[in-house]
Order: structure tokens, then sequence, then C-alpha cells
């Protein structure tokens, strides 16, 4: 096979067995790689009705025919299990400098199953592939962990996929981090990785990704390329990263602000892509292969030492990365916490113990927001949880991943929580997972794309703002919108399945341009046709998956705050979510029945009714 | 006139599309272990410094050759490795002060920067322009410009502390 090694990695963590296996080349032709692939071994191999954080549960590490190869942002690597935050399938997605060398190294994938009896960690060097004792690493924090595998293997080049004190303590959102600051972030695939005693994956891989055809390939990449060069996206993404969302979303009403009760945030010009430019950008940084390099490499203000931190085993005054958008609005805008060092300081306690800060943010507001009503009370918590308060963000995230005192309840995510507390509507979120960063009261689209979104709410599966800010929709009517979205979702899936990094899409690097790139390297003659239906496949598997688990349409809803109730003001205000209007579009646009279950002739249309 | 790589590292993202591109001439894979330059990485500094051979004009590599392997571009002056006049013996890599002659594990032979014939093949690929393919007399011997000033402080500091 070209574009991919054709093998896959095959660890039994209950047995100790590592075995090599032949990628199913129908599959692979049907489904891709990473995303749809992945989705198709789960589907296959495993029980959707088991418990997350039990042995029974696979977690599937997978790269692109693209990953590894100098198209455009070719970088990533695509984490599929049952979410631990979730119990539906998730599929989260990293960048960086690790999927790349798990190509290198000569596998697609890699399919975990089991729990190991103790801590441990998979070394894979080419060939060489090893179940070693990871005692010693276990409590370590990510850029220990990452450095500390350097330094015990000897090797300079090597590539850590690993876990943080969050993800050991089963943190309900814990990530699994690479390269120090890359994170296959959301749904608690980090947690299902603590469960299975698995604190790492190092790899080292010194061998080529080959392609069909050399010349047509270098074509396709040079004429994407040249795409993207001319595409004012690109320079967006490297001067700003994507922190210049915060000036879109505020100028709309779509950024959550105060735990979804406002959707503008006063102080939103301390944390946005010209502050953090401005202000705390040492350098871009870009992951492997990347063209745009939005990464934000950063150092703290002065001050910065007022906020406490325990525990902290490395000296700070170096640099680390971030914030991107997601985390200066859920760390910063829904928290109401205005001060850029705490962001980035509370930023960098996530990427270090391994949680989503997304979800630490969106959690921490739900936490405040039953603070201020007086549902939590001083004698739950450790210092007061006012909306603002810079402190409790840095205490809460560093409790949080250690589970110490109120951090315990924090650590469940923020469905868990206020149910605890009984009251269940303080939850901002999808199944489970706390919505990201706009508001769908601002953006109406972003409604049903993130009740329908197999994964729980996200906004990477279809980004309504780019129709809705284009002044010829108008946001905040919902015709229109669930046809657009189910179109977006069969995209961005099919882009997925590739190994390429989605803002490719938002630079240019849209269908018409990757997908000569994937027939170039693969020697099969894909069409942009050919990639939405697998995209469309793809997303109905996940959707079959979800059904199996026990997910009915009464998930696909979104809290009553933005059913009910509208922003007093700004631009959106009065609007509310029109959530019924748009989900039976929807459905009947999938070609789905009334309870949201794919029919018989849809599902034989993509070669799944056999499923 | 002689042509000469020129790398800014202040421009570099560390992305590697160098060692990609580099690779692809080399072997026809996508192979970064195989690539003739290197982004060296310093993580604590955030910054990124691709690093190649320099094409010395009195190139170390080639007095250390027993066999003459190693000769001299006519058109570009790039020191290049004839193979089939390489005995594999690795005294070009001991002898290289910069650490950018490589032995390649497939054949056991040695392999350095070409410059591609006069066409690199890194300086096309970086988006950044952090490597570029210039006019050797712009701006010969400033490999490094500010940045190697600037890495270099430390060492100057240290030395003239010494000094008093």
């Amino acid at each position: 096979m070209n574009g991919w090694t054709g093998k896959l990695l095959r660890v039994n963590l209950t047995e100790g067995t590592c075995e090599v296996e032949a990628i199913r080349e129908d599959w692979a032709r049907e489904y891709v790689g990473g995303r749809g692939l992945a989705d198709r071994y789960l589907y296959e191999e495993m029980d959707p009705s088991v418990d997350p954080l039990s042995p029974e549960n696979k977690l599937i590490f997978a790269t692109g025919p693209l990953t590894g190869t100098p198209v455009p942002c070719g970088s990533r690597y695509m984490v599929v299990t049952k979410g631990a935050l979730t119990g539906a399938i998730t599929t989260s997605n990293s960048g960086g400098f690790w999927g790349p060398e798990l190509k290198f190294a000569g596998y697609d994938m890699i399919i975990l199953e089991g729990a190991a009896p103790k801590p441990c960690y998979l070394f894979i060097n080419d060939d060489h592939v090893e179940i070693r004792d990871a005692s010693h690493l276990w409590g370590k924090w990510v850029g220990e962990t990452e450095d500390g595998l350097r330094r015990e293997t000897g090797l300079p080049g090597l590539r850590v996929a690993c876990i943080g004190p969050a993800g050991e303590n089963l943190v309900k959102f814990a990530c699994i981090m690479n390269d120090k600051h890359r994170a296959a972030g959301r749904s608690g695939v980090g947690t299902v990785m603590g469960s299975k005693n698995l604190k790492a994956i190092a790899v080292r891989g010194t061998g080529g990704v080959n392609v069909a055809d050399g010349k047509a390939f270098m074509q396709a990449v040079w004429n994407m390329r040249s795409v993207m060069g001319e595409n004012p996206g690109s320079k967006a993404f490297s001067d700003f990263g994507t922190a210049a969302t915060i000036d879109m979303t505020q100028s709309f009403g779509g950024l959550p602000t105060r735990n979804f009760q406002e959707g503008q945030f006063v102080d939103y010009e301390k944390l946005n892509g010209v502050a953090v430019r401005d202000t705390r950008m040492v350098t871009n940084k870009a992951c492997f292969a990347c063209t745009l390099a939005c990464g934000r490499v950063c150092v703290l203000g002065e001050h910065s030492d007022k906020f406490l931190v325990n525990t902290h085993p490395r000296n700070w005054s170096t640099a680390g990365e971030g914030p991107e958008y997601e985390a200066a609005w859920a760390l910063g805008a829904d928290t109401c916490v205005g001060d850029l060092d705490a962001v980035l300081k509370a930023n960098w306690l996530c990427n270090d113990l391994g949680m989503d800060p997304i979800s630490m943010g969106s959690t921490l507001s739900s936490a405040m927001e039953l603070y201020e009503r007086g549902i939590v009370t001083d004698d739950d918590v450790e210092l007061p949880l006012n909306f603002g308060s810079a402190e409790a963000l840095v205490r809460m995230t560093e409790a949080t991943a250690f589970r110490e005192g109120f951090g315990d309840d924090l650590a469940e995510g923020a469905k868990r929580m206020g149910d605890k507390f009984q009251h269940p509507e303080v939850f901002m979120g999808v199944k489970g997972q706390e919505f990201p960063a706009y508001d769908p009261r601002g953006f109406q689209g972003m409604g049903v794309a993130y009740a329908t979104c197999n994964r729980g709410a996200c906004h990477l599966r279809a980004w309504s703002p780019a129709l809705e800010t284009s002044g010829d929709v108008d946001p905040h009517v919902p015709e229109g919108k669930s046809e657009w979205v189910v179109a977006e979702q069969h995209k961005s899936t099919a882009h997925d399945a590739t190994g390429l990094c989605l803002f490719t899409g938002f630079a240019g690097g849209s269908l018409e341009a990757f997908v000569p790139c994937t027939a170039a390297a693969t020697g099969i003659d894909f069409t942009v046709d050919d990639f939405i239906k697998i995209g469309e496949r793809t997303w109905n598997l996940e959707r079959l998956w979800n059904l199996k688990a026990g997910l009915t349409k009464a998930d696909d809803t979104l809290p009553k705050r933005l059913l009910n109730e509208g922003h007093k003001s700004g631009p959106a205000a009065g609007v509310t979510v029109q959530l019924d209007k748009m989900l039976p579009v929807y459905y009947s646009e999938r070609g789905w029945d009334d309870e949201g279950v794919p029919t018989k002739e849809k599902l034989e249309e993509l070669g799944l009714a056999a499923l | 006139m002689t042509q000469m790589l020129n790398i800014v590292p202040d421009k570099c993202t560390g992305c590697q599309q160098c060692e990609l591109a580099c690779s692809w001439v080399q072997t026809g894979t996508f192979q970064p272990s195989q690539s003739l330059i290197r982004v060296n990485v310093f993580d604590e500094e955030a910054s990124y410094a691709p690093y190649t051979c320099l094409q010395c004009d009195e190139a170390w590599c080639m007095n250390a050759c027993p066999t003459n392997a190693i000769g001299v571009d006519p058109v570009n002056l790039a020191k290049v490795v004839t193979d089939s006049l390489c005995i594999g013996c690795h005294l070009c890599t001991i002898a290289c002060p910069f650490g950018t002659v490589f032995t390649l594990p497939q054949n056991d032979k040695a392999a350095k920067c070409n410059l591609c014939g006069g066409d690199p093949a890194c300086a096309a690929s970086c988006p950044t322009n952090a490597i570029e393919f210039i006019d050797s007399d712009d701006k010969a011997g400033d490999w490094f410009g500010e940045w190697g000033d600037r890495v270099n402080s430390r060492y100057v500091e240290a030395t003239t502390a010494g000094a008093k």
C-alpha cells in the first residue's frame, strides 16, 4: 500500500502482547484512515454498551494516508474510543509530531485492548515494540514524562503521547497529550488511557512514507500550497492564531460569557489574538508539515506569581504554548476572568496535567454559577468561586487534576457535578460534553451542529460561523442551517480521515485541494464526491454505534437556557435556539426517520445495510 | 555568481517541510531520518534552527577522504559525494566540524547536502522563507546573523566574566 503503511499494531495490555496485522484494504477504500477507518474497526470489534473505563473498551490511535507527508498540515492522528465523559463514540485528534513518527515507525494504527495490571508504557522503535514498566513515571506531569522518556531511552528523536496526573486520577475530561502542548483533548480519551494503566506511547521511527505517483503527488501538494498561500486565512492563522476568533464571536454576541448567561465579554480585548501577540507571544510554532503555524509560544507577564500553584515541578519562567481560542474562551470569557496571565497559567496547567481546557473552564463556570446562587457554599470550597476570580481559576484547575477538595466534583464534568447538586440546568453541553466557544443564540447553525454531533457538543464538525458571518445569511434564523450543517459534517468527517488538520479548510485547503493529494498518494482515484460519500458513511456508522450504545433522539438536544432564554443585551439579544424547527429538517436531510435512526434505504445507499 | 543557502532561524516555525523535501529528493520517500538538513529544536528558547552543510571553502570532509570521493560541483561549488568512489570509512563524518555529513544505514556511504544541483528543494519548500537560496556575495559568512549573536551571548558573557 502507498500512503498507508499497510500495518497496524494490536496491543493487548491484559495479556502483555503486541502483534502486527495488515490493514483491511477494503475498509481503507471505504473509510480512508484516521477517524473513518478507526471508527470501522471499533464498530467491528467492540460492544458499544460496555463501560468506557472497563478493560472491554478499546482505545485506537489512527493516522491517515497523508499523515507524515508534505501535504500542508499532514500531522494528525485520531484517538477513537468510547468517551469517558460522554458514553458516546469519540474521535479526538491531535497534531504535533507524534502521528508522523508513528507512520515513520511503520504503523497506520495502534489498537489497544484490555488493561495493564500495573502502570506501563508502550515503547515503539521501528520494528521493536515492547510494553515497559512505568511505575517510575506514574504521577509525573506531561513535560516531565516526555523529557524523562527521552532520557531513559537515549533517543533524542523520540515522540511521546502520554497522560498526565489528570488521566491517572480519572478526571472525566483528561486528554492524551503529545509534544508537551498538543492534545487529543475532548471527551475523556485520556481517562480511558488512564483506566488502562497506560502512561505513554513513546515512538521513534526512521522509515518513510511512500506515495504511489510521486510526480502527480508533488504537483497536487504544490497546487494546495499555492491555493492556501493566496488565502487570507493562512496569514490570519500565522499572525494571530485562533484567538483572533474572539473579536468575531464578540461582535456577533456569540462569545458565551458567565456560563452562557451572556453573549459578550467586557474584557475580550485582554484575551484576543492581538493581545496575545503583542504582549505575551515569543514566536509562533508549527506542527509537522504545517504551513500555517497557528501555535503560540508565550511567556507570562511580570506579576503572574500571585496566582497560587502548589505543586508544579518545573520553573515556568520559560515559555509554554497557548492560549488558542477555545482555551482563552473557556478559561477566560466563560469564567469572566479577563487576566491573560491567569488564563495562560491555567492553560499550561491543563496542558501539563493533561486536561481539556474547554471542559475545565466550562465546568468551573457552572460551579461559579452554583456558588453565586448559593447552592455551592463556602463549606464546599476552599476559596470563593466568584465569576472573574483569577485565583479560583488557577487554583481550581490544579485541584481538579488531583481531585483535591471541591476539585473532586469538578473532575466529574459539569453534567455530573450539576446532577450531584441537584441543579442539572447549569450544565451547558450536549451528551455530557461541555460546549465549546460559540453561543448558538448568536449562530443558530451551531445549535443543530452541537445537538447532532456524534461525540457530544463540538465545534469542529460543522463550524456554522463560516456561513453565518458571511453577510449573506441571517445568523438568527433557523432556515437553511440544517442542510448546511449536514453537508459540512460530511466534509469535515472526510477531512478527518486523511490525517490533515481541519484548519487547512479554513485557509483554502478544501476537499478540491486535498482529494487529489490523497488520490496520488494512495494510487486510488478518489474524487471529491467519493470523499463526501466517505464522510456520510462514517457519520452514519458513528450514529449506528451511538444507537447501539443506548443513545437516542432525546440526546440530540440543548440545555433549556439556550432554547428558552435570550441574552438581555448585545447583537443577539432575545434570540433563542429554534432546535424544534431545525432538528426535523436535519433528520430528513440525512435520510433518517423521525426518531433519528438511519433508514434502511440510506444504509443500503452507503453500503452499511449489513451492519 | 555562486549561490548559497541563507538560513534565518527566527523565521523558522519548526514544521520540517525542508526535511520532507530533502528526503524526497534523496530517497524518493518522505523520511525525515534520511534528510540532509535537520531542524534543531531549542524548546526552552522557543527557537527552531534548520541546519545543513556550510559548503566550506576549505572543506575538511574533502581533505579527510582517502579516495577523493568528495568533489566540487563546478557550477555551484557544492561539495558532492560520488557514491561509486565512497568506501564507507566514515572519516568525513568525523572530520566535519559541523556534523553535517551523514552515513546512510542502507548502503553505509557518505551523504551530504549537494544543493540539489543548484535548485535546493529545502529552500523551495520552506513556507516562511526561513531558508533561501541567494547570491553568496550578498550575505556570505552571515549564516546565523543576529540569532547567532544572541544565542552566543551567554558564551561571550561567561568568557568575559572569567577574564575579569
